[in-house]
């Protein structure tokens, strides 16, 4: 039966793309058919992540207005072969998706992959509400600071209103993934910690992402976090967090900090 | 011979007739009260043809000119006047219409067909949400009271006509009473508001004491003043 998940946040610059790819590709690896689709119009960041940018010919909106067929503007991912990525266009005006037509498109995939992950834009305008219309469950990506996880909140309110799923009256699974944790800022108070995130979300947890310079050096070389470097702590955490997608129970791993022997010596002086 | 035929007498017949009249009670100045009658006849043009009419002018103290031009502004607007009463008769003139006494007030009751409509619902005066209200969402009951089972998030909001009782963390905004019911109040678990209102007199988060933060919590009004105390 396939899924269709939809990674969104109301703030921008959470990490919704990285993880769009990351989750994406840990699925993948473990053998299921995925499609990771591009639904940030107008700016288009999924192919980069993914290390496709330039093998895009066709795109979602092509397909949503009946110019291309689908097959045409799938591309297979390089290193995985149960990975697909449909890309979104730069050049299009992002009020070009139609809810009909984004209906079909979903429709078609879902007969195809296994995982349908729609990578959401950012805030609550008719392109995020399109991206988690069709939407089976949900991952909102919040950082630790108040004004990311207020927003969340308010897409959490939108994910149990706006959807087909809510219209039915049924429910639109949701999960909150923390990126960006960063286990020292926390301990000394600068960033929100977890017990008050999901105090204030009232959803259960997917996982947390702790800061890593890795996540940023697999975007820059295209690669998703989880197949660049599979034993760092972000890519170890993102596993966990879609072996809990597929309904495995995996113990939560909070990141500590993690204190070097030169770094207690000199903490204990400066005490 | 004479024959002489008695005159038969003839019998009045008297037969009584009850009409509701509309009594028309005229106030100064007069020119506001004619504007208003001219209100209800626009409203509906039909409505005082054929129907009588008494002028009384006991509220009032008219010439006898000033009664014979209001009467005339009256049949102007084809309202016919059948009898004046609370006036010295010496006032009237003899084209006017006749002095009335002993008129009995009565209720005028518009007799509209009746149709067996079912009896409606009775509105339910309290609603209950059993999930959290997210920010950005709006519940507006003006209906009654509002209970919340989850949290009130930052950003969103609840106006109620009645009181408003949070079982979880206000960090939003809470309106109670707001169609006047100033002896509504605000129930929370936790006190994180933004705003709190009850019939118009409100505190932002700022004017919140910061001892209370974090605590159970109710708002109510005193007079002019709004009263937030810990519960318990």
């Amino acid at each position: 039966m396939a899924k269709v998940l939809v990674v969104t946040s109301g703030k921008g610059g959470v990490g919704k793309t990285t993880s769009t790819a990351a989750l994406g590709a840990a699925l993948a690896q473990s053998g299921q058919s995925v499609v990771v689709v591009d639904f940030d119009v107008g700016l288009r960041n999924l192919d980069l992540v993914m290390g496709a940018e330039r093998r895009v010919v066709f795109d979602l909106i092509n397909v949503v207005q009946g110019v291309a067929k689908l097959p045409q503007a799938l591309i297979r991912d390089k290193r995985l072969e149960n990975l697909w990525l449909l890309p979104a266009s730069q050049t299009r005006d992002k009020d070009a998706l139609t809810d009909e037509g984004v209906g079909r498109v979903i429709a078609e995939l879902k007969s195809r992959f296994d995982w349908i992950l729609c990578d959401s834009p950012a805030g609550i305008e008719r392109g995020a509400t399109l991206a988690m219309r069709y939407a089976d469950e949900a991952v909102i990506v919040t950082n630790p600071e108040v004004s990311s996880v207020r927003d969340s909140d308010r897409i959490i309110g939108m994910l149990d209103s706006k959807t087909v799923r809510a219209e039915r009256g049924e429910r639109v699974e949701k999960h909150v993934l923390i990126t960006r944790y960063d286990p020292a800022r926390a301990a000394r108070g600068e960033m929100l910690n977890i017990d008050d995130i999901l105090e204030i979300l009232a959803t259960p947890l997917l996982g947390i992402i702790p800061e890593s310079q890795d996540v940023l050096k697999a975007s820059n070389v295209g690669t998703p976090v989880t197949l660049n470097n599979a034993e760092s702590a972000p890519a170890r955490a993102y596993i966990d967090a879609s072996r809990r997608l597929m309904g495995e129970e995996v113990a939560m791993v909070v990141p500590a900090e993690r204190k070097g022997f030169m770094n207690r010596l000199l903490g204990r002086r400066a005490a | 011979m004479d024959v002489r035929a008695d005159p038969t007498r003839q019998l009045v017949r008297l037969r009584g007739r009850s009409y509701v009249a509309f009594v028309f009670s005229p106030v100064v100045p007069i020119v506001e009260w004619l504007a208003e009658i001219d209100a209800t006849l626009a409203r509906s043009p039909g409505y005082f043809v054929g129907k009588p009419i008494v002028l009384d002018l006991s509220a009032v103290d008219l010439s006898s000119s000033a009664i014979a031009h209001l009467v005339g502004s009256l049949s102007e607007r084809n309202i016919r006047v059948l009898g004046i009463e609370g006036v010295e008769e010496e006032r009237l003139a003899a084209n006017m219409p006749p002095l009335l006494t002993g008129g009995r007030a009565c209720v005028i009751t518009r007799s509209e067909p009746t149709k067996a409509e079912p009896e409606p619902k009775p509105k339910p005066t309290s609603l209950l949400l059993e999930n959290p209200v997210r920010s950005g969402q709006s519940i507006v009951f003006m209906e009654g009271d509002v209970t919340v089972l989850g949290s009130v998030g930052s950003g969103a909001e609840i106006v109620a006509g009645g009181s408003i009782h949070i079982y979880g963390t206000l960090r939003g905004r809470a309106m109670a009473g707001v169609n006047g019911n100033s002896a509504a109040r605000i129930y929370c678990q936790k006190i994180e508001a933004e705003l709190l209102a009850i019939d118009g007199y409100y505190q932002t988060a700022e004017e919140i004491d910061v001892a209370l933060r974090n605590r159970p919590a109710q708002a109510w009004l005193e007079g002019d003043t709004m009263k937030i105390t810990p519960l318990n």
